[in-house]
């Protein structure tokens, strides 16, 4: 622990250099120096200590391994963007730009693990003193379970001056933690109740302490957190359930369209959801920088590339094929072959990169041991979202009325002036944006490659069988309980099994109700 | 007597009369033939397509250096298509049909055990580059990618030595690859005093996407009060959304680090790589290596492709040392003849391209320094730790029941691969007169 010692004379220095009682600026290309020997400990105390203003610039940048030293001059500098043979830097003592240079001429800075931890600590010390309350909060929740003897001092200090409630409240846990970790019994009333993981972790290890006294009281405190802790869990298994879920409506909510209202056995279906996802990625190479806009452009734009290629599909296959299912359901695997290889050939064998926006990523945090991730509530969201689109098309539109009436009884519907050859084009049409829908959704959460749509196709076949053919709100069923289902299993059943159990399951079930879940009822149903 | 210096010392002086014999008809010889067994379609074409190109560009280095004993190499190009009972095929067709003097190729164990005994029929010779499981080591292949010793179990020392993990995570997807090597690495801590308590094994399909109560767990895992790493033997896709669900849950580099095996620059490029930096992988290469044989390939590679944003791998590194030990193997041995160049290129050592050597051992493995590294923002890899020498690859795992016994060494007089040090005899004799 002998690297914590610098902690202190860093946290005071720092505090000193941030009031401007020390501002004057030191020897950096010697301090810079040391951090190429081998003590590097002591030459990171060294900077700290010196209270350089750019002392913060040059540990960061140490930290984040964009410290490096040019082999020609021996200059110091922070590198700014390492794409491509040459790159471009600045001088680490003077801030100035210096251009390009070539990466063969930059020696970088080598820096290991244990010490960037302790880098990041000493950072959050000093973002407690700043004036953003949550970049405050934040630094404090940080020290949990890295204070030791030689920070509980400053620690002590700064939250007795804290004015957040918060603030202090996590800096109380985490001197309790370290004092629990010492063996001190009355600090474990602290912990009693919290849910975080350090000190969850802090009053694990003490329950299995010599001391019994400790060991009683920490084991009393686990016992009210683990209560709390089983709720969280099940409704984080809940909520990964429901996204999982979510993602097999979307995957699975075209599919019932073409496959269950129209009949065709689509097995390109699966590539259809990946040009979307392409057309996710395209969109946001036209709009370079602006990841979340091109995002929502693709929505309406992975329908209509979707949509169109359904179409192309539709008449140069399906339409000669009507009626033969297996001819059919052999002609569009060759066609998701086909389109697979377009697209290694075209664009590349390998995945493409798909930005996640800043609004999407991270999570909500409910409370310490339960947090939504953003970009998965995002999709069940937009799940809920096509669905009620869809099912408003096929109950209360003209286009809805003509699909039922043509799947219903295409002679008759024909007898009545309904054009069944369009409705056909149209219905495969908005089966095939849908999942050009699903693509750009999938595009946040999977890789965008050539295979991505056989990683879908069966268990969107899966839950459109287990729904009842044809019907959407069999499908959303279906998606949601298959998806909480696994994940229920998935703990202690592994993810192989998981499957395993499911597909077993959906095959009994099938065998007694062949029908599925919501079987269509009437006429229609028997022909 | 028959020690290896005399015999290297005979076949030199065989290679140089049969250079000084070929030398004047060089110009009238066929070219020689090079099979590359590499899928262009399907699954793995994302990451074997680049390895033919590799191999093609050393072709044509080497074809502008002037050929190889003054004649041209000519590549044989075919696609087994990700289909592993294809790859048996196709070796067979490079082999019987074309009659390629080397083949480089495969990818997946599976791909190289469907052709393992088609070499062996046919008595070829293959080079096959990627890090894989140990357990096998055949007259016909030479092994150039790391065995379990030149990347699991250095990995594993640096978590524990310098990281001070002490509980451990063994995700990999399910196949033969991450089972072998989880198994070998669960010995490997239990011997280091590691209980059982503090290993959790985890498996997950091909393509895994939905990552959200295994990281869950790893989380849950991770809070018993002891620094936890993740080691990480998922193959290919499933490496993004994993690493984005680590992110996405709050778990960073510092508080739970994962080193991976599976993931190299080319798995990054296609990513965003900002969920993962800080966390590890094991290689025996990095792209950003600052040597200048490295910068050298890295420019060549970028001149290929006529493409400044390609980038390189572990594999491809592989290839290159390969086809320079096979080369120089050849010119030892004055003949591409198969049987002269499997006696000639043990003990052959080539630069590999982070400034040290390779060197082909006797059991078919290479030598190779093991690097650590950490992922940055631009998709590379930043060295934290280097073995300070090479280390030779192992055939049998130290590590595993019944392996820990064998011995592979195929120079005359043993020439076997499975030689059984306690019996004190060799299994693959034995096997197959049993077959026989």
């Amino acid at each position: 622990m002998s690297i914590r010692r610098w902690l202190t004379p860093v946290l005071l220095a720092w505090l000193m250099a941030w009031t401007g009682l020390v501002a004057a600026e030191t020897d950096g290309q010697a301090l810079l120096n040391n951090l190429t020997e081998r003590d590097k400990a002591a030459a990171v105390t060294a900077i700290a200590e010196s209270g350089d203003p750019r002392a913060r610039r040059w540990l960061e940048a140490f930290a984040d391994n964009k410290l490096s030293r040019m082999k020609d001059s021996g200059q110091f500098v922070v590198v700014l963007e390492n794409r491509g043979r040459d790159w471009t830097v600045e001088d680490a003592l003077t801030g100035e730009a210096i251009g390009e240079v070539s990466r063969r001429n930059l020696d970088r800075v080598r820096i290991n693990n244990a010490m960037r931890s302790q880098i990041a600590n000493t950072l959050a010390l000093l973002d407690l003193t700043v004036d953003d309350i949550d970049q405050r909060r934040q630094a404090a929740g940080d020290l949990r379970g890295q204070v030791d003897e030689d920070l509980v001092g400053p620690v002590e200090t700064l939250m007795n001056q804290a004015s957040d409630e918060d603030v202090r409240e996590k800096l109380a846990q985490a001197l309790a933690i370290y004092r629990v970790e010492q063996g001190d019994v009355s600090a474990v009333s602290v912990l009693s109740g919290s849910l975080n993981s350090d000190a969850r972790s802090a009053l694990n290890g003490a329950a299995g302490s010599d001391d019994p006294a400790m060991a009683a009281a920490a084991q009393e405190a686990m016992a009210s957190i683990e209560q709390k802790l089983k709720l969280n869990k099940a409704a984080e298994t809940l909520y990964f359930g429901l996204s999982l879920g979510s993602v097999l409506v979307l995957a699975a909510i075209g599919l019932t369209i073409t496959f269950g209202v129209m009949g065709v056995i689509n097995m390109a279906h699966g590539e259809l959801i990946m040009l979307g996802a392409y057309t996710a990625w395209g969109m946001q190479q036209l709009l370079p920088g602006q990841p979340g806009l091109a995002l929502i452009l693709a929505i309406p734009a992975g329908f209509l590339v979707s949509a169109f290629a359904g179409i192309i599909i539709e008449r140069s296959v399906i339409q000669f094929l009507k009626g033969r299912p297996l001819e059919t359901l052999l002609a569009t695997f060759g066609v998701s072959l086909i389109l697979q290889q377009l697209v290694r050939t075209v664009i590349s064998p390998l995945n493409r990169t798909v930005v996640t926006p800043e609004w999407m990523s991270g999570s909500i945090m409910i409370n310490e041991a339960l947090s939504l991730t953003l970009n998965r509530l995002y999709i069940i969201g937009f799940a809920l979202v096509v669905f009620a689109g869809l099912m408003l098309v096929m109950r209360r539109t003209r286009l809805g009325l003509d699909v039922r009436a043509v799947t219903q009884n295409r002679a008759m519907a024909r007898s009545m002036g309904i054009r069944a050859t369009r409705v056909d084009i149209m219905t495969f049409a908005l089966g095939s944006g849908v999942a050009g829908l699903a693509g750009v959704a999938l595009s946040q959460t999977t890789n965008v490659g050539p295979n991505l749509g056989q990683n879908y196709i069966v268990d969107s076949f899966m839950v459109v069988v287990f729904g009842g053919v044809g019907n959407l709100w069999g499908t959303l069923v279906a998606g949601l309980s298959l998806g909480t289902i696994n994940q229920l299993l998935e703990p202690w059943a592994g993810a192989v099994l998981a499957k395993v159990v499911v597909l077993v399951f959906i095959i009994l079930f099938i065998q007694k109700r062949p029908r599925g879940l919501f079987p269509q009822k009437g006429r229609a149903a028997e022909g | 007597m028959n020690t290896p210096k005399t015999r290297i010392a005979s076949v030199l002086a065989a290679a140089s009369l049969a250079l000084g014999a070929t030398g004047v008809h060089a110009q009238d010889e066929d070219p020689i033939k090079v099979g590359i067994l590499h899928s262009l379609s399907g699954t793995m074409a994302i990451s074997e397509s680049t390895l033919k190109d590799t191999v093609m560009m050393l072709i044509e280095e080497q074809n502008e250096k002037g050929g190889l004993l003054g004649r041209d190499i000519e590549p044989v190009v075919v696609d087994p298509a990700s289909d592993w009972p294809l790859f048996a095929e196709k070796a067979r067709e490079l082999l019987a049909e074309e009659e390629v003097d080397v083949i480089f190729g495969s990818w997946t164990s599976v791909s190289r055990k469907s052709v393992l005994p088609v070499v062996e029929e046919l008595n070829g010779l293959m080079f096959y580059p990627v890090q894989y499981e140990g357990e096998e080591s055949s007259e016909n292949i030479f092994y150039t990618g790391a065995a379990p010793n030149q990347q699991a179990i250095p990995a594993v020392n640096y978590l524990k030595d310098e990281l001070g993990v002490e509980r451990w995570v063994l995700a990999g997807t399910d196949y033969v690859y991450p089972r072998t090597t989880n198994k070998i690495l669960e010995t490997y801590l239990n011997d280091h005093g590691v209980s059982d308590d503090d290993i959790m094994i985890n498996y997950t399909p091909f393509g895994h996407s939905n990552w959200q109560s295994i990281v869950s767990d790893i989380k849950e895992f991770g809070n018993q009060g002891k620094k936890t790493a993740v080691v990480s033997t998922i193959n290919g896709d499933a490496n993004v959304p994993f690493y984005q669900e680590l992110a996405n849950q709050g778990i960073e580099a510092t508080d739970i680090p994962v080193i991976a095996f599976s993931v190299g620059e080319q798995e990054l490029s296609g990513i965003d790589t900002g969920p993962l930096v800080g966390h590890l992988a094991a290689w025996n290469y990095f792209m950003s290596v600052p040597t200048d044989a490295n910068y050298d390939f890295i420019d060549q590679w970028i001149e290929y492709n006529d493409d400044d944003t390609v980038v390189t791998n572990d594999p491809m590194e592989a290839h290159y040392i390969g086809f320079n030990m096979w080369t120089q193997a050849v010119e030892k041995a004055g003949t591409t003849e198969v049987e002269a160049v499997k006696d000639a290129i043990i003990g052959v050592s080539v630069p590999n391209l982070t400034g040290g050597i390779a060197t082909m051992m006797p059991n078919h493995h290479i030598t190779k320094p093991v690097l650590i590294g950490e992922i940055q923002d631009n998709g590379q890899f930043a060295t934290v730790s280097r073995t300070p020498g090479a280390v030779a690859g192992d055939a049998w795992s130290d590590y595993l029941e019944g392996s820990r016994d064998l011995i592979s060494d195929w120079r005359a007089p043993m020439k076997c691969g499975n030689y059984n040090v306690v019996k004190g005899e060799c299994g693959g004799q034995q096997e197959a007169a049993e077959a026989e």
